[in-house]
């Protein structure tokens, strides 16, 4: 199998509302695939048709050599599952979470039970078996959530938002543990807001907005192929007068609220030019993934 | 998808018949793993309201009334009561503990993250919903039977009344749950079809105490029915129309399961 999940032409609207229209996405075995996206985007209807938890209007998906929702069954037995919001049992211990989750696979108690300890090691849940969910703090919710999703040895993982609430250091847990999966071979599909999560931990990405894949391709090919290289942002006392001077020195001068951000393969004229004004506060940086998403996908709210 | 104009592909994966198997039993043992938790006072709440209820009115009104056809007021109540707390059992299971595992705590939606469906899922809640009323009738059942209100062995043939007067209900109750916007709505469900039902089903006086078209809508209802069967047997006779009150509440069973079915695929797949 060279192809882990490949979706084709994917449509889905609510009433007259099209959330997903048309979506073509190929991931292959191994990678970490990740669906970037303003809110409303449409990455977890995505993800749902994809798992066959929906129905599309039209269009195919097939997950893991399965057609789905045809054979959505066959194929949910070989994926882990991270939703957005934590739903575990408020009711059940940590181990007990873990059993009667793995029931669903069809798996035997003993076989479930056997499995814990890993489990509970790869969450830094090891010694809380027998917690109640309630003690337990965000990070560590998520990561008993994550520990869940593996209990049936998944090929592929979807997750949908894994990091979003978490504090710094509960997000540098995550991502370490996720890329313990990756080293382990197992294929990895997330969707994120976060630029930073994307560039760091995938391998290849589409940029989603309005149902629709904008662009596709690894963090830096996307980064080299949208946008200049080097940004340089500036703010402060009498900014507006100096950005009319900036288009002169930079191919693309772009102002954001009280910010302007200028962007070049060369920034050496704007930061000359910065130089000698002492008022202005200035920044000067690589260009990343979020200049990116901020051009493709506009600067405007999205509620 | 609007519930307007579902398109062909989905309109007749909506209206399907559910598949039934034996997937729904780990769905079924997390619920009773849940329940063993708080089991007692889940089972004491079951048998305290109907017991004062009975044990109140029972003696109480009882005294009045005298003999009801040859049986005292308690024992005809107390039947009555078998099968409503049957009902109430599973009406409860089906309204608040599934919407809230449903829609609160979203306990559904892991599970169908796993390679379980919705019929699955449902197809659980529905067992449990009659194993719940199984507890309610049975320990309603233990209790008159150690006041000496029952004649053995035919009061055991109640037992699998009640199982599908559970059934019955827990159909009824997840469809209601279907359709439910919050704990609210339940409410309109419970004072504006139970407890006119409690009254119109020969639970606290027979049912030919009414007028005519009164009569004629109770003997529609899926609870006169259990009612019609579990009296008799309590009281040691075989229950005249066995089978056409068996295929009323079965009817009630699986019209409801289905409608149950569709309306909540309407509601969460579509």
């Amino acid at each position: 199998m060279n192809v882990a999940l490949e979706t084709h032409a994917l449509r889905k609207s609510y009433g007259a509302h099209e959330v997903v229209c048309g979506v073509d996405l190929k991931v292959a075995p191994g990678e970490c695939f990740g669906l970037l996206g303003p809110n409303g985007a449409g990455k977890t209807t995505t993800l749902k048709l994809c798992l066959g938890l929906i129905d599309a209007d039209s269009g195919s998906v097939r997950l893991l050599g399965h057609e789905v929702p045809a054979r959505a069954r066959e194929a949910r037995a070989q994926v882990g599952v991270v939703p957005q919001f934590d739903n575990l049992d408020p009711d059940f211990t940590v181990a007990e979470n873990l059993v009667v989750y793995g029931r669903y696979f069809g798996l035997r108690d003993r076989d479930i039970e056997a499995g814990i300890p890993q489990l509970l090691e790869f969450a830094g849940l090891a010694g809380r078996a027998a917690a109640k969910i309630q003690t337990l703090s965000g990070g560590m919710k998520r990561r008993l959530t994550l520990a869940r999703a593996l209990v049936n040895r998944p090929a592929l993982l979807f997750m949908d938002e894994p990091t979003t609430g978490l504090d710094p250091q509960a997000r540098h847990l995550i991502w370490e543990r996720l890329r313990r999966l990756t080293q382990e071979g197992r294929t990895l599909l997330l969707t994120t807001h976060f630029m930073e999560e994307a560039e760091r931990l995938c391998t290849r990405l589409a940029i989603m907005d309005r149902g629709r894949i904008i662009a596709q391709g690894s963090p830096r090919a996307l980064i080299s192929a949208h946008i200049e290289s080097q940004v340089v942002e500036v703010h402060g006392p009498g900014f507006e007068r100096w950005m009319e001077r900036a288009r002169d020195l930079a191919p693309r001068v772009e102002r954001a609220g009280e910010t302007v951000f200028c962007y070049a393969e060369g920034v050496e004229p704007v930061l000359a030019e910065l130089r000698r004004q002492h008022e202005l506060v200035y920044l000067h940086r690589p260009a990343n993934l979020e200049d990116v998403f901020l051009k493709l996908t506009g600067r405007d709210l999205r509620d | 998808m609007g519930f307007g104009a579902p398109d062909r592909m989905t309109t007749s994966r909506l209206y399907v018949p559910p598949t039934l198997s034996l997937r729904f039993v780990p769905v079924w043992r997390r619920h009773f793993l849940v329940w063993r938790k708080l089991a007692l006072p889940s089972l004491l709440g079951n048998l305290a309201d109907p017991l004062i209820m009975l044990f109140g009115l029972g003696y109480g009104l009882g005294a009045v009334l005298g003999d009801m056809g040859g049986t005292s007021y308690f024992a005809f109540l107390a039947a009555g009561f078998v099968a409503s707390s049957t009902m109430y059992a599973a009406t409860f299971e089906t309204l608040f503990s599934a919407f809230s595992r449903m829609h609160v705590q979203k306990t559904w939606e892991a599970i169908v993250n796993a390679p379980m469906t919705l019929d699955d899922v449902l197809a659980g809640e529905w067992a449990w919903a009659a194993t719940k009323a199984l507890a309610a009738g049975l320990s309603m059942l233990v209790v008159i039977a150690a006041f000496g209100f029952t004649t053995l062995p035919l009061a055991l043939a109640a037992v699998p009344v009640v199982v599908l007067v559970g059934l019955a209900f827990g159909a009824l109750g997840l469809a209601i749950n279907a359709l439910a916007s919050g704990f609210d709505y339940f409410s309109y469900y419970l004072t504006l079809v139970l407890t006119p039902m409690m009254m119109l089903c020969g639970v606290f006086f027979p049912v030919e105490q009414l007028p005519g078209a009164i009569q004629a809508v109770s003997r529609v209802l899926p609870l006169y029915h259990g009612v019609e069967i579990v009296r008799p047997l309590l009281a040691g006779s075989f229950p005249p129309d066995l089978l056409a009150h068996l295929a009323a509440l079965a009817a009630y069973a699986a019209a409801g399961f289905y409608l149950a079915v569709v309306l909540t695929r309407r509601r969460l797949l579509t």
